[in-house]
């Protein structure tokens, strides 16, 4: 449509504009219906029947407006007045027709002259005032603002770009019905049995139990309790020997064992042994992609498609046909979601497969169980409480700019044992 | 002429640009939104359809509640009075607190007041590491980087800020001060994602956002509350693509961050949802409203599944978060008080004094170890359970 719009306005072999009178003002650049159907016939060799069609069509989807009963989206095949829309106003263009937007349409219309909003208008103007009522003022303003802005053009130029505008909204008016819209899809949603959801909350509260401090207290002592800060120190990110219950824990589900630095590390081990070590490299890269820099998205998409998609990659991931070529499609427009789906493929890969068979077969990761601090014989007198490093010095370290999971500041350097 | 047609209609746009960024550039509708509504479907007709549908959702939600939390809960052992006590005071602050987050590091905190002070404390040992002064009052909402490099804030400006903390003592923070977000009303809470590079915000504009905070561009909007947004919280889960929010308009709406879309809305508090958080799992989520009650919402059942009220609780909840296991449900009061509850059974195992004016923000430590409170009276509340040391209850079993 827009190549036949664009062959129309074409100066030499486009059609011959003039000036057309509407009631009293002279609007330049204005065709009539016949002139349009002439240059079909003639342009592309068919019949007045087709040419009608076509034409008629090209009004239907805006890109052609009657000055003369604007309503009306018919392309008339005699003296009356049409324009071409400004490509800015054209559905295709990328601009979103908002709720805001028409609002303030309707509302400059409104201003304007009273009584000229038509019934289905009048009943939108209203579910949209309700709707978006905390920002009305906002809309109002803005109304005033572009009426204020357009008296100040020629009354040749205001109606033409009336007509634009309401040309567009004619067509591309939003479905200011939502909650109907979302009523429907969330009927068809799938629930589960209450039984089942409740019985997940008793079994979800026993296993973390003992990992709870409020609910079971921490070994050697909680720190707040006795201004010992060794709870924190052997539970740093990269501690030589983990505690018990922190190994434990990686075994209550996939996503405990990846949000720990230290359990990721131990599995990516196990994953090296099994020649599958590229999979947890690609969720890792995935996710420095969604919680990157925006800057940054296309040389990581390039990055990532160079190491484990491309054919021959180095660490090349084993992803169904389907969702490698939906991700390379989508690789040709790069975002920070493009690969969401070949990530989820191999998140779930790894939970299915690697990750239990990795729990069967490890063998008991060295683990200390601190001892419980003896309650002191002077419990009055209290313990310096030193400070820790801030983490903003530990960042030094771990530049590494728009890392998924942040550097995770020690509470204490590692290097400073003075506490113990 | 065509030109000048052309160029003044550009005009129109940038106009309202200006003026609020969120709107014009990335507003995200449903795929029917070109639906045409036809002159003869009256507003009348639309309702009652709105409302068939309504109940019959009520009803297919209904067909799958075949029992209540308590009762599924029978078998567990009851927990007993619990006794907290107050391990650290935060003194600083000249004014109401009215927002705090806690730092991955377990220890430091950020926290914001009415009078425009923002400070970062190091909760153990009480001192003061970081102080802000921001140019508006009334600072709403704050929260910590990931990596504990930064701290974000905002409130009646409108805004919201990041603030790189400086190692440098004299440095002038304000300085770095870096604008992300813009709304246009209030700023009421925000949080990082996974990293420091992106920001969900919430507003009295009636949305909620998700920002690049290198560029300040807006990644995505969130159109669905009908009035303002008062919090929200990330979900925990293994996609990592949700978000809770709640709202004056009653309504906690969860959402997807990816496309825009609420994808589940509950309905049931009769008032403004001052708070909500999620459960460990991310299988639900918790909510604290101006109606003195705070509900447990299970999200693959799509309902209500617990309510946690009192009769002699009737000032509104302003704060809540679970504790690591989620078996207790932390809540601040308008009333000055803290209401300890337990999840599964309902019953309350605490309810805590101390702070002399309305609790108006509560987080538990990253670690669990403890929790903290902010006050109308000006200062903040480590606290803890009362035992000493380290010492830990007999094993209470579960049977079945």
């Amino acid at each position: 449509m827009e190549r036949v719009i664009v062959a129309m306005q074409d100066p030499d072999m486009g059609m011959k504009m003039r000036n057309q009178r509407l009631l009293i003002t002279v609007i330049p650049h204005a065709m009539t219906g016949n002139d349009v159907i002439e240059w079909l016939i003639q342009k592309y060799n068919i019949t007045e029947e087709e040419a009608r069609h076509l034409g008629g069509l090209l009004v239907q989807y805006g890109y052609i407006y009657p000055l003369r009963e604007p309503r009306s989206l018919l392309l008339r095949s005699d003296d009356s007045p049409y324009r071409f829309q400004t490509p800015y106003f054209w559905t295709s263009s990328r601009w979103p027709a908002t709720e805001l937007d028409y609002a303030i349409y309707l509302a400059k219309k409104n201003i304007r002259k009273q009584g000229e909003l038509v019934d289905y208008e009048k009943e939108n103007y209203s579910i949209l005032h309700k709707r978006i009522n905390h920002t009305w003022d906002f809309v109002v303003m803005q109304a005033r603002e572009q009426l204020r802005a357009s008296k100040q053009r020629r009354k040749a130029d205001r109606i033409v770009l009336e007509c634009q505008e309401q040309a567009y909204w004619l067509i591309n008016k939003p479905c200011v019905n939502m909650p109907l819209y979302y009523h429907y899809t969330t009927l068809g949603r799938n629930r589960v049995k209450s039984s089942i959801c409740l019985e997940s909350f008793m079994k979800y509260s026993e296993q973390y139990l003992h990992h709870d401090p409020i609910m079971s207290g921490c070994l050697p002592s909680n720190p707040w309790i006795s201004d010992d800060t060794s709870h924190w120190t052997i539970n740093t990110d990269m501690v030589g020997i983990p505690t018990r219950l922190r190994v434990e824990r990686w075994s209550f589900s996939f996503m405990e064992l990846l949000n720990d630095s230290m359990g990721r590390r131990e599995f990516m081990i196990y994953l090296e042994k099994e020649f599958s070590a590229e999979n947890l490299c690609f969720w890792v890269a995935c996710e420095d992609l969604r919680h990157g820099e925006s800057s940054k998205i296309i040389l990581k998409v390039e990055e990532v498609y160079k190491n484990f998609l491309a054919p021959g990659a180095a660490r090349w991931v084993n992803i169904d046909s389907k969702t490698m070529e939906r991700t390379l499609e989508g690789i040709k427009r790069p975002h920070r979601f493009i690969m969401d789906d070949a990530q989820m493929h191999i998140y779930f890969l790894m939970k299915k497969d690697s990750y239990p068979r990795n729990l069967t077969s490890r063998t008991p990761t060295l683990a200390i169980v601190p001892q419980e601090t003896k309650k002191s014989v002077f419990p009055f007198m209290r313990r310096q409480r030193h400070s820790s490093p801030s983490p903003a010095m530990v960042t030094q370290a771990t530049e590494d700019d728009g890392k998924a999971k942040g550097a995770g500041p020690t509470g204490t350097s590692s290097t400073t044992n003075s506490q113990i | 002429v065509l030109q000048n047609i052309l160029s003044l209609l550009f005009f129109l746009l940038p106009a309202s640009a200006l003026t609020t960024g969120i709107y014009m550039i990335f507003s995200t509708k449903p795929e029917m939104a070109t639906q045409e509504i036809q002159p003869n479907e009256t507003l009348t007709n639309l309702k009652a359809e709105s409302d068939t549908l309504k109940t019959k959702l009520e009803d297919e939600r209904a067909k799958l509640h075949d029992v209540e939390l308590h009762q599924v809960a029978e078998k567990v052992d009851g927990l007993g009075q619990f006794i907290m006590k107050t391990r650290r005071t935060l003194k600083g602050h000249g004014n109401k607190v009215l927002c705090m987050d806690w730092c991955k590091d377990k220890r430091r905190i950020v926290s914001s007041s009415q009078d425009g002070k923002v400070i970062v404390w190091d909760a153990f040992t009480t001192n003061k590491e970081h102080a802000v002064t921001m140019p508006c009052t009334w600072v709403m909402a704050c929260a910590y980087a990931p990596s504990g490099c930064a701290v974000a804030c905002g409130g009646l400006d409108n805004k919201c800020s990041v603030y790189p903390l400086s190692l440098d003592k004299n440095e002038n923070l304000a300085a770095k001060k870096k604008s992300v977000a813009m709304h246009t009303n209030y700023l009421s809470a925000c949080s990082f994602t996974n990293s420091d590079m992106q920001i969900l915000t919430s507003s009295g504009d009636g949305t909620c956002a998700l920002w690049d905070v290198e560029s300040g561009q807006l990644l995505q909007s969130f159109h669905g509350h009908a009035a303002d947004v008062l919090c929200l919280d990330l979900a925990p889960s293994e996609t990592g693509n949700t978000f809770v929010s709640g709202g004056c308009d009653k309504k906690a709406n969860v959402w997807d961050m990816r496309s825009g879309q609420c994808i589940q809305s509950f309905e049931t508090h009769e008032s403004d949802i001052n708070s909500v958080r999620y459960y460990p799992s991310g299988d639900a989520f918790a909510s604290g409203s101006d109606d003195a009650t705070c509900r447990l919402y299970d999200l693959r059942a799509d309902r209500e599944v617990a309510i946690y009220s009192k009769e002699s609780i009737i000032f509104g909840a302003s704060s809540v978060d679970f504790s690591l296991s989620g078996r207790l449900l932390f809540g601040g009061y308008n009333d000055y008080t803290i209401n300890v509850w337990d999840v599964l059974k309902g019953t309350r195992v605490s309810i805590l004094f101390g702070h002399e004016n309305r609790v108006s923000t509560l987080r538990l430590s990253p670690d669990g170890t403890a929790f903290c409170s902010g006050s109308w009276d000006h200062t903040l509340r480590v606290r803890d359970r009362g035992y000493h040391l380290g010492y830990i209850p007999k094993r209470t079993t579960l049977s079945g």
